[in-house]
């Protein structure tokens, strides 16, 4: 098991630094100034070259590449043009919302989809299933933006439960923190929990048809007995898969939700980074996310190890 | 509230803890008029069987005879859509009108079963000693630490000794032997009064199937249990059991002792079971022209040159067309490399095959038997030039056959193989023709669309299907149908060499002795040579020339198949030759289906 931690991490590191390596050349090496790029075409060579010296743009390559990295790693992200803060200070605010938001969505989605794929695997066929599966067919059709809309028509306006969007930030106290969350969270967590629904019924069904099943109603164990004795661990790993999956797309890809909300997530950061110009934010956001990303996939491998004993020995 | 009271209370020995079994010999269970329908299908009719206590019940029957299906229905285990009719009665009891939770307590309690595939009837992720406990805990006959210390008793009571096979053994660091055997300990953990085991050993080599058939037999004569044995095989339930039911479409046809089975003017479909198990094709083969002699056969030093190659019978060679060497394999070595144990370390290699040497002869039938693992199919591999040699060579023709270069396309045309799994080997999305017609792009010169239809037409009517079967999908056929494709499928380029890697193996006894007459046909028609991979020694000793045992990767005994297999020198060949089930030969005798007089 320490084998198969300390190959997982030496894996992970591999692919960190290939990350940085081609997220450096994509925004720095290429042709094309970044310090002229992001301030446009009329802009003043003085003015140019002091964004230059600021961005530590002089310099070859190999070094700016590792000032970049050592910078990173010591927690100096380099300072946005746009901002003028330290990037590090704008991703940690950003942060702190985003990644309650990310976690809070997972939660609720795996919450619900795990026991209504359950259930839909046990009454298979009948109108049950059907009428699962009809709702997670509309989960993942409807766009998550206009089901926010809808969230909002309905507890917002309508109820006035929750605000429509804003986010009082977590000094106005946790509870008021996660009840601005709320809608963001369900709007993102319902296509979600749609798609691990479905994943779960049709992991369990694979396995219910398994010869291990049969053992064990052989043994005197109950339907149910079996399904969560047995069928469930068994049928765990392609759903940890999507819940990775989901988790990086939840940290990175709620932009819309964000937008729709108000909310200062890393979607909207990036986005604005994007559109602003501001390389620097935008290539430490980028290496963050893969960061991210690339730790999900490692928790992953650690959880399907966990699950199976048959992984524990791979290298 | 199906359990006799004592047992209600708990005892402080462990043995204790569970009812001692009934002590009378009478009647344990009784299937009578059971029918049974599967969404509107009939399945079973009919069905009437008696399990007497601490005895044997043999139930055999070729596939779909209804002889599982009857099993799970005594277990409450039938698919949705099942209908039944009639009763199963245990003490009294009719286990049909019992509801789901009262059956939950009746199985793995007072009914245990096994299953055919022991490779895949363990969780994965659950240790052994957590199986085997689980029976316990489910059934509250013990708490936690009890239940695990029963466990270990169980697994050491089917052969799973502590040291070697600790509690916290994961199924798959255990081999197909060893799982059957915690499978066993998992239905036998709460002692109950039947086993059902619906053939335990089928996908078992022969050595591991006479291991596991001496454990149910010694439970049930220990510990008064009685055993409930499906098997397609004659030879199993000769050995064992007390009374034998023998299926056919979903009816018990034939039902009697095992010793006067055979004894009295007996079924007609038995008599046919019979001899379809004892079946010898007719082989315009040297080997039933000559007699072997013992000067035919030498073992063979481990490593080595078969000697037997050099004082083989001349006038055994003389009755044949020219009999040219076709395939020669001179001390083959296949290495596996293993995890590494280091990362710059180089990875240990297991060594597959060590050194084999043979030959075969065109229009000759070689057989090859070894136990799971010796290294056949591994050998076979190569000699098709799917597996890369670390050293040695084998040459086709006087032609090498390697793996790296691929072997060339005029090199394969003259070598076909034929698989076991008549399921598995075939795309299901294609038609026959295309499935039959695909060796075609080993000829240089592409054949037309119609002469393509005719030599899969003719390759179809040859093993014995119509022409328009190319029309149809794999679906359509029944196994033995199948595995009469695959074998048009390799024939269809009219190679010299044909590799049958246990392509019987999973057929009925009947579809198997037309597969091997018609294979006999076929190597008679075409001058074929086949290599014929089985753990069967009854199909090696009805179809092959010569035979090659093989052990951990090495040839151990060669020689004529009649002599090896009648006065066998090699220990290992001995213990092979014992562990395979018989048929009793007054059996064979009294029905007149003995092997034919040499």
């Amino acid at each position: 098991m320490i084998r198969f931690l300390v190959t997982r991490l030496l894996s992970l590191c591999v692919s960190l630094i290939a990350a940085s390596v081609v997220i450096f050349c994509v925004i720095e090496v290429i042709p094309g100034d970044p310090a002229a790029f992001m301030l446009g075409l009329n802009a003043n060579p003085d003015t140019v070259a002091a964004l230059r010296e600021d961005l530590g743009l002089t310099g070859d390559a190999l070094s700016r590449y590792f000032s970049w990295t050592t910078g990173m790693l010591t927690g100096d992200f380099g300072t946005s043009y746009t901002y003028r803060v330290p990037v590090s200070e704008l991703v940690s605010d950003r942060l702190l919302v985003s990644l309650p938001l990310a976690v809070y969505a997972l939660i609720l989605s795996t919450a619900l989809a795990l026991p209504v794929g359950m259930i839909a695997a046990m009454r298979r066929g009948t109108l049950t299933d059907v009428g699962i599966m009809g709702t997670t067919q509309l989960g993942i059709a409807v766009p998550n933006f206009w089901f926010a809309m809808l969230l909002v028509l309905l507890f917002a306006v309508s109820l006035r439960l929750f605000s429509a969007g804003g986010f009082p930030g977590w000094d106005a106290g946790f509870l008021a923190g996660l009840k601005a969350l709320t809608l963001p969270a369900v709007s993102l967590a319902f296509p979600q929990a749609s798609i691990l629904a479905r994943i779960t019924r049709s992991a369990l069904l694979e396995t219910l048809n398994q010869d291990y099943i049969r053992t064990a109603r052989a043994k005197g164990l109950t339907e149910r007995q079996t399904i969560v004795g047995h069928a469930l661990r068994n049928a765990l790993i392609p759903v940890m898969t999507i819940i990775g999956l989901q988790f990086a797309f939840l940290l990175a890809g709620a932009v819309i939700i964000e937008n729709v909300f108000f909310l200062p997530g890393l979607g909207r950061l990036i986005f604005q980074g994007i559109t602003q110009r501001d390389l620097v934010v935008v290539e430490s956001v980028v290496m963050l996310l893969v960061f991210a990303v690339v730790m999900v996939n490692f928790l992953v491998d650690v959880a399907y190890a966990a699950i199976d004993p048959r992984l524990r020995i791979r290298t | 509230m199906t359990r006799v009271p004592e047992t209600k209370s708990p005892a402080p020995s462990p043995r204790s803890t569970f009812p001692p079994f009934r002590a009378s010999a009478g009647l344990l269970l009784e299937v009578a008029g059971l029918n049974l329908a599967i969404s509107g299908t009939p399945i079973l009719s009919n069905v009437a069987l008696r399990i007497h206590a601490g005895k044997i019940i043999g139930v055999v029957g070729e596939s779909g005879s209804g002889k599982t299906l009857t099993a799970l229905t005594v277990m409450g285990l039938l698919p949705p859509g099942a209908a039944t009719t009639g009763s199963v009665r245990m003490d009294g009891q009719d286990l049909l009108a019992l509801d789901e939770p009262a059956m939950c307590r009746i199985r793995g309690n007072r009914i245990g079963m096994i299953f055919q595939e022991p490779m895949t009837a363990l969780n994965p992720v659950r240790t052994i000693g957590d199986q085997v406990a689980e029976t316990l805990l489910i059934h509250g006959m013990a708490n936690r630490g009890e239940a695990v210390r029963i466990a270990r008793q169980r697994l050491d009571r089917v052969g799973l000794p502590e040291p070697e096979f600790p509690l916290d053994r994961y199924p798959h660091q255990l081999s197909g032997g060893q799982r059957q055997r915690v499978c066993i300990a998992l239905a036998i953990a709460l002692r109950p009064q039947l086993l059902i085991a619906d053939e335990p050993t089928t996908a078992l080599d022969v050595s591991t199937q006479a291991q596991i058939l001496d454990l149910l037999l010694s439970l049930v004569a220990d510990d008064g249990m009685s055993l409930m044995l499906i098997t397609h095989d004659l030879a199993v339930v000769a050995s064992l059991a007390d009374d034998i039911a023998v299926m056919r479409n979903g009816r018990v046809v034939d039902g009697a002792p095992a010793n006067s089975l055979f004894a009295r003017d007996g079924h007609p479909y038995t008599r046919q079971l019979l001899a379809a198990s004892q079946h010898r094709p007719l082989r315009a083969s040297p080997a039933t022209e000559v007699p072997a002699t013992s000067g035919d056969k030498t073992e063979v030093d481990i490593g080595g040159v078969p000697a037997e190659r050099d004082h083989r019978g001349g006038d055994r060679i003389a009755g044949r067309r020219d009999a040219a060497t076709l395939l020669r394999v001179t001390g083959a070595v296949r290495d596996y490399a293993l995890a590494r144990k280091g990362l710059f370390r180089k990875p240990p290699v297991r060594r597959a095959v060590d050194g084999v040497s043979f030959s075969l002869d065109a229009g000759e039938s070689l057989g090859l038997v070894g136990e799971s693992g010796c290294g056949k199919s591994t050998l076979a591999r190569a000699i098709l030039g799917l597996e890369p040699l670390q050293a040695g060579a084998i040459t086709l023709q006087g032609t090498p056959v390697t793996a790296v270069p691929a072997v060339r396309p005029s090199l394969r045309r003259n070598m076909q193989v034929v698989f076991q799994d008549p399921y598995g080997s075939f795309n299901p999305r294609h038609r026959v023709l295309r499935l039959v017609s695909e060796p075609f792009f080993l000829n240089e010169t592409p054949l037309s669309a119609s002469d393509i239809r005719e030599r899969v037409a003719e390759s179809l009517v040859s093993v014995g299907l119509a022409p328009d079967a190319m029309e149809k999908y794999i679906h359509e056929f029944s196994g033995g149908q199948r595995q009469r494709i695959a074998i048009a499928r390799a024939l269809v380029l009219r190679p010299r060499l044909m590799v049958l890697d246990e392509a019987v193996s999973s057929l009925d006894v009947s579809i198997r002795a037309q597969i091997l007459d018609l294979l006999a046909e076929l190597q008679g028609q075409h001058d074929l040579a086949y290599l014929f991979i089985s753990h069967d020694l009854t199909v090696i000793r009805a179809v092959t020339d010569r035979v090659i045992v093989m052990k951990t990767g090495r040839i151990v005994e060669a020689g004529e198949t009649e002599s090896v297999l009648e006065s066998p020198t090699h220990p290992y060949t001995r213990h092979l030759i014992q562990s395979a089930p018989k048929i009793p030969a007054h059996w064979l005798q009294e029905t007149g289906h003995g092997p034919p007089p040499q």
